[in-house]
Formats: C-alpha cells, structure tokens, sequence
C-alpha cells in the first residue's frame, strides 16, 4: 500500500473508492462534491488499517484466535472473550511510523483542540443489502491526538467485536476480507440533530423525519425518545407528527457525552419548525436522488442549516424484517442501563427472593392435607419458575456489567493480559466462598478430633459432640446437605450426605492455607482510577463497584434461585412420602398430578459414546478449549455428569464438569484443576477456579465425551489445552482397540 | 457423523490426497533419521505402502529397528497454516512385502504414483508396508486424537525386514 493513500481528505475520494473509504466515507465526498454541507472529514483508509494489521501480524492472530475450534461450537462468551483478546491487540500495538507521522501530521493540522467525531467506515457496511448501522463503534466527542489515535483504534477492533463476528457471520461475509477505513470528523453540535428515512421503512408512500435536541447520540443510541414527523413522500407535506415527551438530550461533555435534562422551553416537543422540517425533507429528496435510491440520512441543525452527518441506503423492507442486528446490538449495554438494572436486581428482586425463600422453609407441609399439599406442590413449581425466569431476564444480562468494567479497564490501562481485570474483581464476598469456608472448618474440628471423623466415617451422628453437631446443623439450615446439588436441599438425610463425605475428605488433607492472592488489589485499584481524568474518576469508582456487583451477583444469583429450587423440591418429596403411605383415590391423584411438575431426579450430562467399532478405536490426547485459569495441574480426572459424582470426589482430583454451578462448586477447594465444556472466562468454573488460584480451562466441546473418570490428564491453563495421558491405570475406560 | 468417524474420514481424506510422507527411522544405536518417501495408503487404512533402494540409509535402518513414524501434512507454506493445516503421525512397524501382497500392493501404488513405475518394479527397489498401530490426528493447531486402526492378520503379509 503507497503511503499517500493511508489519509486522505474528503476532496480526494472517489465515487469507487468503497474498498479504501468505505461505505461511509465515499457517500460523504460524494455529498461535499454536490455542494451539500458536511462536516470537515479526513479518511484514515483501509490502507492505514491494512499497515497497521500487516506490520504486527495480526491477521494471523486474529484467525488464530477464530480457529482454535470452529466457530459454530463457540458458545457467545466465548466469541466475546475472542473479541477482547483480539481488541486488545488493537489497543497495545504501536502505529507504524510511516502512518504515526502522517496521522499525526493530519491531527495537528484540524484536530490539536477541536472535538473530533471518530465513525466507522467499513466496506462491507451500509450496502444496501446489509445495514452494519450500530454494529461498528463510532465515537462523539473526543479531544487530543492520543485520545483521537486511541480511539481510531477501537473502531478498528470494532470489525472484530461479538457482535460484528456474529452478524459477518449471519449474512455470510468473508471475514477474511475484512477491513476498516475510519473517518475523523469536526463535531457539529447544532441546536437539534435527528434522522430521515427518505423511505419509510413502515410504509413505501411516507417518509420520516425524527428530532432530537442536541446530539443524535441519544436518538442513535435509543436514549432519548424523537419527536417524529410522517410526511408524504410526493408531497411533502406532514401526514403526523408525534411530539417528544423526552426531558433529557444528549450533549457534549468535557469527554464524550452526557445526558442532561432540558429546561422547560424545550421540553414542548416541538422541536423543529415547519421551515426547518422542509429544509431537512429537501435535503433527504436530493441525497436519495444523487444515490438513485432511499436513503437514512443523520443530520443536525447548525446556524439554521442542514449539516448531513452520513447517509446510507435504506435497507429494503423485505431485509428489514429479517435484520436480526437487534439481536446482536442487544449484547452491548450501557453503564446506565446496568445501574438501573442493578437498582432492580439489588433494592427488589434479590430481596424479595430471598425473603419469599425464608417462608417456604418455615412452612411446616404436615399440617397440610392431601389437596392443600398438592396445590401447594404446585405453588411452589411455579414460584420456582418464576425465579428462573427472572435469573434469564434480570441477572443474566446484569454479568455485562463486568464485560463493560473489562472493556473500559482495557481501553485505559491496555494491559499485555486482556483478562488482567478480572484480579479487581476477584476477592469479592461470594456466597460460595463463604459456604466453603465454613465447610472448612468443619473440616478443622474433624482434623483436631480423630474421634469425631471415626463417628462421621460410620454415620454415627448421635456420638458426635454437641457442639460439631451445632455447627453441622447450622450449615445445613444454610446449605442443606449438598447431596442434591441445590443450595438449601436436605435430600436424603445427613449421615450419608455428600456433605458428611466432603468434610471427611477435607479433615484428611494437611490444613489448608488461606488462599493466596498474588495481586496489591489497592495497588491495581489505584493504577485504574488515575488512569481517569480527575473530573472522571467518581464515574471510574462507579463503573468499579458496579463491575464488583455483577462479579460477585454472577455467582450468588444461583445460590439464591437453589433456595427458592430447594422448598420446591422438599414439597414434592413431602408430596412423594404423602403418596408412599396411601390416602384417599382423589388426593392421590391430585398428588400425583403435582409430582409430574418436578422430577427429583436432575437431567444428568449424556454418558460418553465410547464410538468404538470392532476394529478401531478413538481416543482423545490433546483437547483443546480457552484458558481460563493460569497454571498446571495434572491428575486424575473426576468427570461429574449429575450432583450425585460430587460425593466421591477426592483431594487433587480434576473436576471435569459440564457446566458446574456455584451450588455445586465446594468441591473445587479440594480440586487440583478445573476443566468445563461450556466455554467463557466469566463463567461459574473460571470464576471459582481463579479465586482459589486453580488452573482452568473452559470450553473443550468434546471433554465429556473423551474424558473418563480416573483418566490421568494434564490441564495448561495457560495455553487453554488438556493432555489426556496415553495409559490410564485404573480409568474406566472401554476397550480400545480391537 | 460422530467424532469416530469425521476421524476417520479426515485420515483417509488426507492421506489419499497427499503424496509424499516423511518417514522417521532409527538404527540400532538409537541414532534417528527422516526422509521422504512417496507412499501409499490400503483401502483400510492399517497399512501404508512405500518404496526405497536396499542400499538407502532409511533401509538400513529398517533392518535394524523395524519400528518407524511417518508424517503426512497439508501446509502449504503459508501463514494460515497454523490453523488451517492438518497432520497425521503414523506409528508402526514396517515389513518387506512379497509374492501376492507386493503384486496388489505395488499396483495399487502405480495407480497413485505412475511416473515411479519404473522405481518400484526395480530388482534393487524394496516395497515395504508400515502396520499401522496408531494415527494421530493433528488440526486447529492444538487438537490432538488418536485412532487406533484394527489390523487384521495376515500371516503372508511380508517378513519383517529386521527377522
């Protein structure tokens, strides 16, 4: 690529020069050409992208990232945690001084103390088959040359993000020929800003003009409802209009934007005049007429003129309704939406689940009759429903919060390790921490007292001394006895629990330290926090805590819903024990109805398909996932396909799970690793696994089905592998060979 | 198809596809050696054709430990090897063909290789067959499986050229 084409001016794009400007770009020198005012606009073409993509690699490392299996096995965390280690390759490569010295050059000339606006402009974007519209970040408001360079390079790893992947991947697009060309642009801030559809994407005859005051941020970004205008599209003239009931705009702040709220003369909702509303329409009949198609112009309204932001076809109707970019944009959310969303999960939904599950524990189910224990059976299914769904609707989505601490952290700090902030996020008060710190002290009595692990040992609870006895029951009025896999649960009594096994298992280890940390929290803390600007660092200790929250609420939400499972689950055995012991043929019947909501059994992970056929046989030796958990570890590999497989595991065991919840993980203290099918870096396994310092590795699609209890297997968190050892001595392992 | 059999298939694909195989011998000081060797693989995968002079070091080596591995890739010499290219290790043990079993598997051969028609039905030329007694599947850089291949008995298969 000749070094004059890695920025250009606006004046110097070509019509053709879609694959060096992109879309974006090519529309705007178009505009400039035709006399329409567009903001000042200098190109940084594909060619500085390609520069910067050819002279570190990265092209490789970017497949070599994508290909470490195939991407319809990745599962969306894990596609995420590909997008951050790729974006942050984006953000700790140096430019190449050929185009540092020309941007910079470019930057000093416009942009040394003007706002920049920073768009994407990729070439495969704003087709008219394909709408990238939000897929690919844009930036409002940015001053400095670092911090514009710095940004040009997030737009560049944005062709990269979850969402970009996923939707290239949708329509069928050649990741390969990917590339990005990025516009740097004044900021225009004019007294109103909005959209026209030239073409309503609702019906063909209208078009659409929406306002908003200030910046089109907060229309783009669905922050502030638009008045909106219909009008027809022969004559102009306004079919509806639909006045805003928005307070709020969206303005420029020191940095970036702010929501701020309007001063009552503008909150009438009118905020365009008809003069204005014909300017704009004028405007959008003769972009569509240059272009010979519909077109979706972003405008502002700047000393009584039209500004156009950019322009883009509008994707037919027929492709609007199958445009699933909804879906993909629903993956980002903003710091707002998570307080919000925090408020909710925190202020309401937790409390109210966790009183709701104090009440059914103290409902004594005796004194209920048949009927009144059937309905209440089915009372209490329900209620559980309820939970899971709200933990589907609410807390799921609310573990963005640490992916947008992650993000943000990665953007200021541009660690070599794009996963180094989950160590701030670590060492936050979990419930099941808490749980596996009482289950090892328990462990410390039976380890003083040789007598009390013989009594446990031969289930003879009635000889324990009262005070263990105290403590045991204390943690199962908290925890039931684990033996089912679900917080709170008491199946199958003590003496033969999980519970009594873990802590025999436990005692008969040497007393564990208490777990290492090797990171100065305060010192990492600190570092993040200056990396702000004074004026942005109460928003850098907000993001922080609400990062903390999501960790931390990431774990505990199972924890709680396995309450709420738990009294389910004792109705229905109450219900089963009712029905053991006869009744009357109609409360039966009603009983047996009830029961059929909630199978006590959980569904358990299939058994491995030995695949064997009589002259052949196939073994894994080397499995390959994402790492989760820096480390080594090799040892014998405890495959837990139901809770029930937790009872027997042992001291240095692997667990090999799955997917294992925070109600099934306090076996992982005695583990010696951790591997899991399902695949992310913020999923149950990895967060437990770091905070016991535990190599892990997440995401192995074929590990259940491979991997066999007692199979000697080596886990390299650091690689994200798992070696299965040749000869296993004492696996279970099917014959292999004929 | 499960995993035994996209194994499976990916074995056979590349080595049908492929022509040249690097062969790795040892002699009977334990001093290794790698040369290349154009082969040919049985319809059942358990056995893996080639040919050499009597007077090669890979055959004298042969002689003295019949125990072999033979390498088969795809990489084409280009970046995206790393996570394109796939490879097969064959471990074995190698024994001279003769009488019948040569006759099949010497045509067979010509039909991959006809240009080294000439070089197998030579007098000096051995044909030798490594049995196979384990495949390892390399893909996706990191990605290791092992596949066992049942080998049926054939006691006029070929003498061990070491016995």
């Amino acid at each position: 690529m000749s070094g004059e084409k890695l920025i250009l001016p606006l004046a110097a794009i070509r019509p053709d020069d879609i694959a060096l400007a992109g879309g974006k770009g090519c529309a705007l020198a178009r505009l400039e050409r035709e006399g329409i005012r567009v903001p000042f606009t200098i190109v940084v073409t594909t060619g500085a992208y390609q520069l910067f993509v050819d002279t570190h690699g990265l092209q490789e490392r970017i497949f070599l990232e994508l290909n470490r299996k195939a991407f319809a096995d990745m599962r969306w965390e894990e596609i995420w945690d590909a997008a951050l280690r790729i974006r942050n390759l984006f953000l700790t490569h140096p430019l190449p001084p050929a185009l540092d010295h020309q941007l910079q050059d470019s930057l000093d000339r416009r942009f040394a103390d003007r706002a920049a606006v920073i768009r994407s402009s990729a070439p495969q974007e704003d087709s008219a088959a394909a709408s990238f519209a939000g897929i690919h970040e844009s930036y409002v408001n940015v001053r400095g040359r670092a911090r514009i360079v710095d940004h040009v390079r997030r737009v560049w790893a944005s062709l990269w993000s979850d969402a970009a992947l996923l939707y290239r991947q949708e329509l069928g697009l050649d990741p390969e020929s990917s590339s990005m060309a990025v516009l740097i642009q004044d900021l225009v801030v004019g007294a109103y800003s909005g959209v026209m559809f030239t073409v309503s994407p609702m019906q063909d005859g209208h078009s659409v003009i929406e306002a908003v005051p200030g910046l089109n941020q907060g229309l783009v970004d669905g922050l502030v409802m638009p008045a909106r205008w219909i009008l027809d599209r022969d004559t102009q003239a306004v079919v509806s209009h639909t006045p805003s009931t928005q307070s709020q705009a969206v303005f420029p702040a020191d940095q970036g934007v702010r929501v701020a709220s309007l001063a009552e003369p503008a909150r009438q909702g009118d905020t365009l005049s008809s003069r204005e509303i014909e300017l704009i329409a004028e405007q959008g009949r003769r972009i569509e007429s240059l272009f010979g198609a519909p077109q979706d112009v972003e405008w502002t309204l700047f000393d009584g003129q039209v500004t156009v932001l950019q322009a883009r076809p509008v994707t037919t109707t027929a492709a609007a309704k199958s445009d699933k970019r909804g879906w993909y944009l629903s993956l980002r959310r903003s710091f707002e939406n998570l307080q919000q969303l925090r408020s909710r999960i925190e202020d309401e939904l937790i409390p109210t689940m966790n009183r709701e599950a104090d009440e059914l524990a103290a409902a004594d189910l005796d004194v209920l009759d048949d009927e009144a224990l059937a309905a209440e059976v089915r009372r209490r299914v329900d209620r559980n429903q309820h939970w899971s769904n709200v933990y589907w609707t609410d807390f799921i989505p609310y573990a963005h919060g640490a992916r947008l601490f992650g993000q943000v952290y990665n953007d200021v700090i541009k660690p070599d390790n794009p996963y180094a902030f989950a160590d701030l996020l670590a060492d936050t008060p979990m419930e099941s921490l808490a749980r596996n710190r009482q289950l090892e002290e328990l462990a410390g009595i039976v380890r003083a007292v040789p007598a009390v692990a013989d009594n446990l040992r031969h289930g003879r609870l009635e000889h324990l001394p009262s005070s263990f006895h105290a403590a045991l029951d204390a943690f199962v009025a908290q925890y039931g006895t684990l033996s089912s896999g679900v917080t709170g649960d008491r199946e199958g009594g003590l003496a033969d629990s999980t519970l009594v096994r873990l802590v025999i298992t436990l005692a008969e280890r040497s007393p564990q330290p208490p777990i290492r940390k090797s990171v100065d929290h305060e010192a990492l803390v600190r570092e993040f926090v200056e990396a702000f600007p004074a004026e942005e660092r109460d928003w850098a200790w907000s993001l922080l805590d609400l990062a903390r929250s999501s960790y931390r609420l990431r774990d505990d939400d199972n924890i709680y819903l396995g309450r709420i499972e738990a009294q389910a689950r004792r109705a229905v055995r109450a219900a089963a024990a009712r029905l053991a012991g006869g009744g009357s043929e109609k409360a039966g019947a009603a009983l047996q109805e009830a029961l059929a909501l909630m199978p006590l059994e959980k569904a358990a992970s299939p058994d491995p398909d030995p695949a064997i056929s009589p002259e052949s046989s196939l073994q894994a030796r080397q499995l390959v996932g994402q790492p989760a958990g820096p480390g080594m570890a090799r040892g014998r590999a405890r495959v837990v396909r139901s809770p029930g497989d937790l009872k027997a595991f042992q001291s240095e065991e692997i667990l090999v799970c799955d997917a294992v919840d925070p109600n099934m993980t306090f076996v992982v203290p005695l583990a010696a690793g951790v591997v899991e099918r399902r695949g992310g870096m913020l999923i149950h396994g990895a967060i437990i696994a770091r905070e016991y310092g535990l190599p892990c590795v997440t995401g192995v699609p074929e590990v259940m089905q491979f991997v066999r209890t007692g199979d000697l297997i080596t886990v390299d968190g650091y690689l994200g592998i798992v070696i299965v050892s040749p000869s296993s001595p004492g696996a279970d392992r099917a014959s292999t060979s004929a | 198809m499960d995993a035994h059999e996209t194994v499976r298939r990916d074995i056979a694909h590349l080595l049908s596809e492929q022509r040249l195989a690097t062969l790795s011998t040892c002699n009977a000081q334990g001093h290794p050696y790698a040369s290349l060797v154009a082969f040919d693989v049985t319809p059942d995968l358990a056995g893996i054709v080639f040919a050499t002079s009597r007077a090669t070091r890979k055959f004298a080596n042969l002689m003295d430990n019949n125990h072999a591995a033979m390498l088969v890739e795809n990489s084409r010499n280009l970046k995206s090897d790393i996570y394109e290219a796939m490879a097969v290790t064959a471990l074995g043990t190698i024994s001279e063909l003769s009488g019948t079993s040569q006759e099949t598997a010497v045509a067979h051969y010509i039909r991959k290789h006809p240009h080294l028609t000439k070089f197998i039905q030579a007098p000096s030329t051995a044909v030798l067959q490594m049995a196979v007694d384990v495949f390892y599947l390399v893909n996706r850089f990191q990605k290791v499986m092992e596949y066992h291949v049942g080998r049926k008995a054939d006691p006029a298969a070929g003498r061990d050229p070491a016995g």
